[in-house]
């Protein structure tokens, strides 16, 4: 059952970034520019914003770049570092040359002497310059990803969790994330070399051009082609293999998926072979497909060499002309010609380069969505201060809508949370119970109706002051990659041992902690998965009574635990929550016979009222109410159990 | 890892013939830089001596023709190494995927969901950078640095003597900084990974962090932590980065080395100009390759992890089970007996089904009733052998089953999952899944016994309307009656269901359960279900509990 209703939060989820997350960088959000506190690094609205270099400016791959500006002394140490390494390189091959030319005119020994020194000189410092780059531009692009991560911190942190379509889907969050991870290879790979390049391969070129201009002139163009044009073209030749084999890839993805998904049914019915034939035919495509695509793919590497290799013969040959007219010696004409073969190594990294500037510009696409999303809520710009003594809540008429397009979430709701009153907020998934919660814990704005909180609106408190009176436990609490004392303190960082113990025995979770070798010490790895669906829950139960907020929300707190584990945790926490103004949100109407009220949503709106009513006559309630549309498969079957027996 | 895997190579033939090539053209490369060094030197020592662009046109034009056939060389082992590493990765996918099928559902679901599919698809594309450019690279690596040495030692003992002390460092050094970053960086390891997921870790969580009012100061705690990781990291770096400074400074070094130990004799006359050119050109060439194989063995790391995990599953054995007796088995004849059958999954202290005993006779209709989790699953699971039983036997008539082959038996059996998987394709196909030549008469009839035909017809297309994840989107009802059709086109002697009616209406639940009564009486039916309505046509009614059975004797429950 959990599975399904994943996989439908999922497709739904992914329908929406998808638009919302590519189109964040050019489409301007409703609300306008201006009154939007801009998060850092970023600095669209500017008079001079209508120039034509403006739109530069909002290229995300700029932006990703200006991201890096406070190192940007580090990163140019950097770029010096590998010029200075390859251009040891090239003046290395260059002036042995020149020393070999030298030579074999039988000059005495003082005339070489320079350039014996030269030449150990240039050896020693390619190899310390090239390991000093390489530390330089590591620590650098390792700084600039923690700069890069907290500006984007700070703005996820005002849009989490409404205002990004990622936060409905873990995956998004996670790709996010490693796009976020991708700017340091920018900042190593894609920014360093072309800029050492285009320094030592300009140095390279003035060296020729003062022996003999038009070798300069060939070494020159040589140098752009293998280093401006045939990176790019081989890159867009190899995008463009992969876009005409996608669709033949995505076929026999999903061959392959049907078959390892079906492969009971396949088992049973004998179809095997049927399937691995489709397989088969799949593949063949596929291999065909790259086979042909390899003929276009191959060019960037014969490209290069052809560049290198003409080049270094043009040079040869305008020298040798040059020398048999008299213009030119044997020494100048060894210089140059070596100088122009070891120049192409300046351009040897760039293919590289390119593909780490074209990774980082679409994930740059997705970081400046996130730059861009407009804020989810609006915070008051004369916050009032937070009231003292009991907190009463109070819902009229509240509507969402999470998209223009998209229909309402809540429609309609009137809610009281009076000081002690626990309410019981039921209905399938999908039906806008979490919408709910959103809406208390100031995450989304209404688009109708109020929400008081002690007769004013809540809008004019400032949200983080709203958490602190309304809390909880929100929908997948996240259990963190850490020690269970700090997962639980986390919701109090001041609270004692004996406070956390305290909390820990009220969620029923104390005994367990202090029967573990480590104790309050295990850490739960990450999302929690050294504990049981039931232990994690339990813990974010216990973070929740330790919060001890006025009006506490557990939101779907038995989800994903089995039904024994299930109708424990909801005794205990009734039990440890009477007393206490508690809003229970649950797809599960079992149990509920304690709470003072039960709201039954469906589609956004108030499907059913009541005070606790008799098990069957609900849970027939609620099943109407899910029927039409998505109450998961597994569900109906373990409802029954109530009644069957 | 192995600089070379000799099961990439062993497993097809393209990745042997493209070996072959690629050391072809490698040699041939490593000719043209030879070659191409001698020319350019030629030229300089000729064109010094005064020897104009007529008197050196040959030579000018063997310059051009390297250079070209340099280039061509440069291609077609980059098409010729796509395309075997297209054929190696077909041949393995094939074999992948076949083998992963032929391990069958109990091994396929203790995998990750939607591993194998990208193990099959992108994890083997990785193997391109493998094939495509470490596997050329390292043949120029083992032959380049030789045939340079051959031939400056031909020209020049002295300098080749240079360069023959000076390359076996690097390979030396190369694997004495290895084996030191291997040690660090294993004792970093584990730090690393927490350091790098804290990110990841804050972001999931910010939610959780916002309702507890703890967002803020987390960004404090963000760079701190990057830092940490920073400082880390750049520590394994700052050794592992020595290798690159060994390589650098050697090939540098010799160069230098040999730069100045020419130059000094050619002063003194004892060699002559285009042999100290010669060698000077060919110098760096000998270490060039030494230095880019390194870094392409990392780049084709992804590629090799991903054909290790192939390799691993092909290594997997197939579960043992399929008999090679032919023996002629009928269920409507031969009786179905389990022993003392036990079952347990491995991480689970209870076993799943514990020294179950059952005798089922030809056309029995046997209910098993139970909570979810006692076993009923796992007993259909042991009876279409997707598992074995740890402990205890199952026998038709007086053969083992472990006797009967795997397919011989599932012949046998026609099967209504609780899931039922709709493949892509049509509605008649996978209606016809068992007998893929079922003409389109026998699969509407199915159809009509499973109550189906109705929507069916209904549907744009009818029969012929697509299904799978690209087609129409069925309700869990309309699924059931597709498998229930898929059920009753096999006309096997032992229909097995799993929870049938789950997903319908009465009315189409009443259906069912008709047409399963009316089935011809040689027919035997095990079906699972937590619906009473099915005891009333049923001979015995089972029910298990944390994994025994408890056999009431045809009272109804």
């Amino acid at each position: 059952m959990g599975a399904g209703v994943t996989a439908h939060k999922r497709r739904r989820a992914d329908a929406v970034p998808a638009a919302s997350l590519a189109t964040g960088a050019t489409v301007a959000p409703p609300g306008g520019w201006a009154r939007r506190p801009r998060a850092h690094g970023l600095r669209a609205h500017r008079p001079w914003a209508h120039r034509p270099w403006a739109r530069l400016r909002r290229d995300p791959l700029v932006r990703v770049l200006r991201l890096g500006r406070p190192l940007r002394w580090r990163l140019v140490l950097a770029v010096l570092a590998s010029a200075l390494a390859t251009g040891c390189g090239i003046a290395l091959l260059g002036t042995s040359g020149f020393l070999l030319a030298r030579a074999s005119q039988h000059p005495n020994i003082v005339a070489i002497t320079a350039a014996v020194v030269a030449v150990r000189a240039l050896s020693v410092g390619r190899g310390v310059s090239r390991y000093f780059e390489r530390l330089t531009s590591h620590d650098a692009a390792f700084r600039v990803l923690a700069d890069v991560r907290v500006a984007i911190y700070r703005r996820l942190a005002r849009l989490a969790p409404a205002g990004l379509a990622a936060f409905r889907s873990g995956d998004l969050v996670a790709r996010l994330v490693s796009d976020v991870d991708v700017t340091q290879d920018l900042f190593i790979r894609g920014v360093g070399p072309p800029l050492a390049g285009a320094l030592v391969g300009g140095g390279a070129v003035a060296v020729c051009l003062l022996i003999l201009a038009p070798a300069g002139a060939m070494l020159a163009l040589g140098l752009l082609a293998a280093g401006a044009m045939v990176p790019p073209l081989a890159l867009a030749v190899s995008r463009r293999a992969a876009r005409t084999t996608a669709p033949v890839r995505g076929e026999l993805a999903a061959t392959v998926t049907d078959m390892m998904s079906g492969a009971a049914d396949l088992h049973a019915f004998g179809a095997q072979d049927e399937a691995l034939a489709a397989a088969a035919v799949a593949d063949g495509r596929l291999t065909a497909a790259a086979r042909r695509s390899a003929l276009a793919e191959g060019l960037g590497t014969g490209l290069g060499m052809a560049a290198c290799g003409l080049t270094v013969w043009a040079v040869l040959l305008l020298g040798v002309a040059a020398v048999s007219a008299g213009t030119l010696t044997r020494v100048p004409l060894a210089v140059v010609t070596l100088t122009a073969l070891a120049a192409f190594e300046a351009v040897t990294p760039l293919p590289a380069a390119a593909v780490a500037i074209t990774a980082a510009r679409s994930s740059g696409r997705r970081i400046a969505a996130v730059l861009d999303a407009p804020d989810p809520v609006r915070e008051p710009s004369s916050p009032l201060p937070l009231p003292a003594g009991p907190v009463h809540v109070e819902l009229r008429g509240v509507q969402v809508r999470y998209a223009p397009d998209e229909p309402l979430a809540l429609d309609g709701l009137d809610l009281d949370l009076s000081p002690g009153r626990r309410v019981a907020l039921v209905g399938p998934n999908g039906a806008g119970k979490s919408t709910v919660a959103s809406v208390l814990l100031r995450f989304c704005e209404p688009a109708g109706g109020t929400v008081r909180l002690n007769g004013a609106d809540l809008a004019s408190y400032r949200g983080d002051d709203v958490r602190a009176l309304i809390g909880g436990c929100p929908q997948d609490p996240h259990i963190f990659d850490a020690t269970i004392r700090d997962n639980l303190r986390l919701a109090r960082p001041g609270a004692t041992d004996g406070e956390l113990a305290d909390a820990a025995a009220r969620a029923r979770l104390l005994g367990w902690i202090e029967s573990l070798p480590r104790g309050w010490d295990t850490r739960v790895g990450a999302h929690g998965t050294a504990l049981s669906g039931g232990e994690r829950q339990r813990l974010a139960l216990a973070r929740a009574l330790l919060a001890d907020p006025a009006v506490l929300i557990l939101d779907e707190p038995t989800a994903h635990l089995d039904s024994e584990a299930r109708s424990a945790l909801l005794a205990d926490l009734l039990d440890v929550t009477r007393g206490r103004t508690t809003l229970l949100i649950t797809h599960e109407p079992e149990g509920l016979a304690d709470v003072d009220e039960v709201v039954v949503l469906d589609h956004g709106r108030v499907a059913r009222r009541d005070t606790p009513v008799p098990q069957v006559h609900l849970r027939r309630v609620v099943r109407a109410a899910g029927h039409a549309h998505s109450l998961p498969p597994g569900n109906p079957t373990s409802h029954g159990k109530g009644i069957r027996q | 890892m192995r600089p070379v895997d000799p099961r990439l190579l062993r497993c097809s033939r393209a990745a042997r013939g493209h070996l072959i090539v690629t050391i072809g053209l490698g040699l041939t490369a490593t000719a043209l830089i030879l070659a191409q060094a001698g020319l350019l030197a030629h030229a300089l020592a000729m064109a010094a001596r005064g020897h104009g662009v007529a008197a050196l046109s040959a030579t000018l034009a063997a310059v051009a023709a390297v250079a070209a056939a340099r280039a061509l060389v440069g291609y077609g082992g980059e098409v010729a190494a796509l395309r075997a590493a297209a054929a190696t990765k077909s041949q393995l996918r094939r074999r992948l995927v076949a083998h992963a099928l032929r391990l069958g559902p109990a091994w396929l679901g203790r995998q990750q969901p939607g591993e194998i599919t990208t193990l099959a698809t992108k994890g083997l594309d990785a193997l391109d950078a493998y094939f495509a450019r470490y596997l050329p690279q390292l043949v120029l690596a083992v032959v380049v640095p030789v045939a340079v040495l051959i031939r400056v030692a031909v020209a020049d003992p002295i300098s080749a003597a240079v360069i023959g002390v000076t390359l076996p460092l690097i390979p030396v050094f190369a694997v004495l900084v290895g084996w030191h970053t291997k040690a660090r960086t294993r004792s970093q390891w584990r730090l690393l990974a927490t350091l790098g997921g804290h990110f990841l870790d804050v972001v999931e969580g910010l939610p959780t962090l916002k309702v507890f009012g703890r967002a803020r100061p987390q960004e404090e705690v963000i760079q701190t932590v990057s830092s940490a990781h920073r400082s880390a990291t750049m520590s394994v770096l700052r050794v592992a980065f020595l290798s690159a400074l060994v390589l650098e400074l050697a090939a540098a070094l010799a160069t230098a080395l040999v730069a100045v130990e020419v130059g000094l004799r050619l002063l003194t006359g004892h060699v002559g100009y285009e042999t100290a050119l010669l060698v000077l050109l060919l110098t760096p060439e000998a270490y060039l390759p030494l230095r880019a194989v390194g870094a392409q063995f990392h780049a084709s790391a992804e590629g090799t992890a991903a054909a290790d995990r192939a390799f691993q599953i092909l290594d997997t054995p197939v579960p043992a089970g399929t008999g090679r007796r032919s023996v002629g088995v009928d269920l409507r004849a031969d009786e179905l007996a389990l022993t003392q059958v036990t079952v347990s999954y491995p991480g689970r202290a209870r076993p799943a089904l514990d020294g179950a005993s059952l005798t089922v006779s030809p056309g029995d209709r046997i209910v098993l009733v139970g909570p979810s989790g006692a076993g009923k699953s796992t007993l259909l699971a042991l009876l279409l052998r997707f598992i074995e039983p740890a402990a205890g036997t199952i026998s038709v008539g007086d053969v083992d089953l472990a006797a009967i082959p795997v397919d011989a038996w599932r012949a046998q059996l026609a099967w209504v999952p609780q899931h039922p998987y709709l493949f892509a394709g049509s509605v008649a196909d996978n209606i016809a899944l068992g007998q893929p030549g079922a003409s389109p008469d026998a699969v509407r009839r199915a159809a009509c016994r499973a109550g189906a035909a109705e929507f069916i017809d209904a549907l744009p297309g009818g029969y012929q309307a697509p299904l799978g994840e690209r087609g129409l989107r069925l309700s869990a009802g309309q699924r059931q009656k597709i498998a229930l059709a898929r059920a009753f086109l096999r006309d096997a002697p032992l229909l097995l269901l799993d929870e049938p009616t789950a997903h319908l209406d009465q009315g189409s639940a009443r259906h069912i359960r008709e047409t399963i009564a009316a089935l011809p009486p040689d027919r035997t039916v095990i079906l699972v279900s937590h619906d009473s309505d099915w005891a009333d046509g049923a001979d015995r009614v089972i029910r298990l509990e944390h994994g025994r059975l408890l056999l009431p004797a045809g009272v109804a429950i």
